[in-house]
């Protein structure tokens, strides 16, 4: 165990290096920040202040080394645009994004698994039916637009729930929450839905396949000559075998939620990590883009390392082993 | 007759096939007393498992339906509603299945797999239940059970799993227990001691069985009344003495005279072709006897010396080598033209191994293989091309050894023309001309294979193998997953090409029976080593070594008459698992008749 945690270790310092190599390259290869940033009427005085003030007069691979000096002691850089340290200013936003995907995932769960095995236990049933075709326009319907409708609807029409921002906050071991307040509730409720939908549909779909599969196995048989009611049966012994593919989609399916929250937030106006990635990539905040990467890759690989010890739990024959 | 447990009268059970429903089971009836066992034989699609299945009403209820009754204890069991089969199931009727690898749900722990039973039907909870479970895996011999209870099935080898099967089945004392082909996934010595608990248990609880089986040996071993399904129906029930003394029925004889007996070929030195029985009139024809195939005075076409094959287990994060598989260590032997020398031992034993080294699908470690003159070992990549087409195999699976989506004619035509043998015009004549030699027609190259039956497509395997004339074919276990009476076509089929074409055969198998008819020489194989190689004769008449007596004694003998009560070792199948720093110890051998050779054990040796 201690040598599988210290391997992947390994593996997310080494991705960490790649990845910082390619966006800092990448990065410098398109456009110039200071033409985004600086007025059209500055001085060429002022244009050289500026550039030597962002370390940008220098070579790439100085300017590499010297963001690689200060990430080792935990400094990602300022961002160019807030003059505050990026790290800082992710971390700031961070807790919100994180409250919508941890709903988006409950409500994924919640409904898509009792969906999923009612459909896989009576596939050709009309309400079977119903939920597939269901899940089929959860797919296939994009998100931007099931979120205005929700507005329009929910919002507007109807007036039952708030159309943007966060509401009320409680601060819990000092990071704003708002799963807390009744408000809050109401306010993450319309953005939590619908970045769940496309994920909802994802899980009845693998839940449906799995229960499925797993009813023609040779071991329900014999739990069905064993006498076991069929209760039992479907809760313990398919249930359990479903969750293994189950658990490797939702992790991967985590790791995107919170990366990629980017277009329900825009709708709903949630301050989170996602609005402010895409005003920094629009003002090619270097600093922030790049810290942001980082995060998304250090958060990816926490991910795959809950799944995989989750993984263990669930199924027996795996073990964790360095290779 | 007392009373009977159970009483199956007129069965009828139909699929729904496409909107149509198709009988699969008709008018089947049968009884089987208090404590006796009652075996419904047959091959596959005769509908014995659905037989079973039907009793249990295991059958999806919305695609296949049974009429006529099913009395158990003079309850009709098809009356009521299906939730009434839930306090039967497990509770008084028990039953187990084929595979035990999958018979148990792979993330829970036997423990709770067991325990579920007793909650579910004796109302037993916590602790009381773990001390059952503990007692019931006592019961079927299983050691140190208390501290089992924790593991997953993944800890059991097939007989330990099988064993547990039969606890869970016999947790409640039923009066009935039904085995669908319970022993036929298992190694032959595990079969025994299987068949053997199951016996010991019946007696101790005087439960009755039904047992479903393909093997005739089995039936002979385990019943005192036999019942013979043939495409769905009923062909002949009679005691088991009777059947196998005077059989009636042609179907009956034809799979008597297929079933290979151990013990038939005393007295005969040559390998001898399976029996033709009539399926009109139950005649049954003497075989042809085979020529002498085996050419003495030539150099053996294949001369393997000292070969090892070794798979290296790493473990940690360097992968260091901390122990090796020794899968084949330090064997010899030779084959001639003509000659069937067979490989038998049980699983991990290392004779596919064997097989896949001679031509290096497997690279091996040490030793040499001459093929034909030809160094494998350290032949190029031309060199061993051409070595390749000399050597031919046949796997066992014919279902998974040919591309679903290739007709069968290009899969034959395929080899010919990659070694520039015919070109692609020529080759649909030669296809054809060689399936015609396997015994079907020229005119079914263009289907594919889902069109064929297993022993068709096992036909079709030995016809690509033949396309590229080789010297020497190595069968791995290629009738083992046939039907007995498909089982015999082939082999007479395979003795006919070697009567022909002077082919030398390889033939490994775990089945004593068949090696038994077909071999000319006979090496035993046990964790990696040859401990006895000699005549067929030799071998099967006087064997030497233990293991060797242990294997052929393990064999179900096709006779009732000869039914014997074993005493059978309770010990599992070892792994030639080695630390890394092992040192396989030099093997030496007698030789006790005229190529007879015996391993010398290590106490011995060291005399």
């Amino acid at each position: 165990m201690s040598g599988y945690l210290f391997s992947r270790l390994l593996q997310t310092l080494v991705t960490l290096f790649v990845m910082s190599v390619l966006v800092f390259g990448g990065l410098h290869m398109v456009g110039n920040p200071v033409d985004v940033l600086l007025s059209p009427t500055a001085t060429p005085a002022e244009r050289l202040e500026v550039i030597r003030s962002f370390g940008l007069d220098q070579p790439v691979w100085v300017q590499y080394g010297i963001f690689l000096k200060n990430a080792l002691s935990g400094d990602l850089g300022n961002s160019f645009v807030y003059n505050q340290p990026a790290l800082h200013l992710i971390l700031q936003r961070m807790p919100a994004t994180l409250e919508l995907a941890a709903a988006a995932l409950v409500m994924a769960l919640a409904l898509g698994l009792p969906l999923g095995v009612y459909a896989g236990l009576r596939p050709n049933g009309i309400l079977a039916k119903s939920i597939m075709a269901f899940s089929i326009l959860g797919f296939s319907l994009p998100t931007f637009w099931i979120g205005l409708v929700m507005i329009m609807v929910f919002a507007v029409q109807l007036g039952w729930l708030p159309s943007s921002g966060r509401g009320d906050t409680v601060d819990v071991f000092g990071v704003p929450l708002s799963l807390f307040t009744l408000d809050g509730l109401a306010h993450i409720a319309l953005p939590a839905f619908n970045l769940a939908l496309f994920k909802i549909s994802l899980v009845i779909r693998i839940t449906r396949a799995g229960v499925l599969e797993t009813m023609q196995l040779d071991f329900v048989r014999f739990a069905r000559a064993k006498g076991l009611p069929e209760g039992r049966i479907v809760r313990i012994h398919v249930l359990k075998n479903t969750l293994i593919p189950l658990i490797t989609v939702i992790g991967l399916e985590l790791g995107s939620l919170i990366a990629f929250a980017v277009v329900t937030e825009t709708i709903f106006a949630w301050p989170g990590m996602g609005k402010l990635i895409i005003d920094s990539i629009a003002v090619l905040d270097r600093p922030v883009i790049l810290a942001y990467l980082m995060i998304t890759v250090v958060m990816f690989s926490l991910i795959n390392l809950a799944v995989d010890i989750l993984y263990s739990i669930v199924d027996p024959r795996v073990r964790l082993e360095g290779n | 007759m007392a009373d009977p447990v159970l009483s199956v009268q007129d069965l009828t059970t139909s699929f729904r096939v496409d909107g149509q429903w198709r009988s699969v089971v008709r008018d089947v009836s049968f009884d089987i007393g208090p404590q006796e066992t009652v075996a419904v034989v047959g091959e596959s699609g005769s509908g014995k498992s659905v037989t079973a299945m039907s009793i249990m009403r295991l059958l999806p209820p919305g695609n296949a339906r049974s009429t006529g009754r099913i009395e158990f204890e003079g309850e009709d069991l098809l009356a009521g509603p299906l939730e009434q089969m839930q306090a039967i199931r497990g509770n008084r009727i028990g039953m187990i299945f084929q595979e035990p690898m999958t018979s148990l749900n792979p993330v829970l722990k036997i423990g709770s797999q067991i325990t579920e039973v007793l909650r579910q039907h004796r109302g037993l909870d916590g602790a009381e239940a773990e001390a059952e479970a503990v007692r019931l895996l006592d019961r079927v011999r299983i050691p140190s059970a208390a501290a089992r209870l924790g593991e997953y099935p993944m800890n059991f080898s097939g007989g330990m799993r099988q064993r547990v099967v039969i606890a869970i089945a016999l947790a409640c004392a039923p009066r009935l227990l039904i085995a669908d082909e319970p022993t036929t996934a298992l190694d032959v010595t595990i079969q025994a001691q299987i068949l053997e608990l199951i016996k010991t248990l019946q007696e101790e609880e005087g439960m009755s069985v039904l047992f479903i089986t393909h093997d005739m040996g089995v039936v002979a071993e385990i019943s005192d009344r036999t019942v013979v399904m043939y495409r769905g129906e009923v062909v002949e029930k009679a005691t088991t003495e009777a059947i196998f003394r005077e059989a009636r029925h042609p179907y009956s004889r034809a799979l008597l005279s297929a079933v290979p007996q151990l013990g038939a070929m005393a007295g005969q030195d040559r390998p001898l072709r399976f029996p033709r029985v009539d399926m009109a009139t139950g005649e049954i024809a003497p075989p042809p006897p085979t020529a002498d195939t085996v050419r003495v005075n030539e150099p053996p076409v294949l001369k393997v010396d000292n070969l090892v094959t070794r798979f290296p287990v790493r473990k940690g994060i360097l992968r260091r080598v901390v122990g090796r598989i020794h899968a084949v260590e330090d064997i010899s032997f030779e084959l001639r033209q003509g000659e069937t020398l067979s490989l038998v031992g049980e699983s991990g034993c290392g004779k596919s191994t064997t097989g896949r080294s001679l031509i290096r699908l497997e690279e091996p470690s040490g030793g040499t293989v001459g093929m034909d003159g030809h160094d494998v070992r350290g032949a190029g990549h031309s060199e061993l091309t051409k070595i390749r087409r000399d050597v031919q195999m046949i796997f066992q699976d014919p279902f998974e050894s040919l591309n679903p989506r290739i007709r069968i004619g290009e899969a034959i035509a395929e080899p010919m023309i990659v070694h520039g043998l015919v070109s692609r015009r020529e080759a649909p004549a030669r296809v054809a001309d060689l399936l015609e030699r396997v015994g079907l027609s020229g005119e079914m190259m263009q289907r594919f294979p889902h069109e064929f039956s297993g022993g068709q497509r096992q036909r079709i395997c030995i016809a690509r193998a033949l396309a590229l004339e080789p010297k020497l074919i190595v069968a791995d276990e290629s009738v083992s997953a046939l039907d007995v009476s498909v089982k015999a076509q082939v082999i007479n089929l395979m003795l006919d090409l070697q009567e022909r074409y002077g082919l030398g055969y390889l033939f490994i198998s775990h089945d004593m029976a068949v090696v038994e008819r077909i071999s000319h020489r006979v090496a035993v194989m046990y964790l990696g080593e040859i401990v006895e190689i000699g005549p067929r004769a030799a071998v099967f008449e006087t064997p030497q070594h233990p293991y060797t007596r242990k294997l052929i004694a393990a064999v179900p003998v096709a006779d009732p008459s000869r039914r014997r009560r074993r005493v059978v070792a309770g010990d599992e199948i070892r792994s030639p698992y080695r630390p890394a720093d092992y040192v396989a110890p030099k093997r030496l051998y007698r030789e006790v008749g005229e190529g007879h050779f015996v391993q010398i054990h290590e106490s011995e040796a060291a005399a």
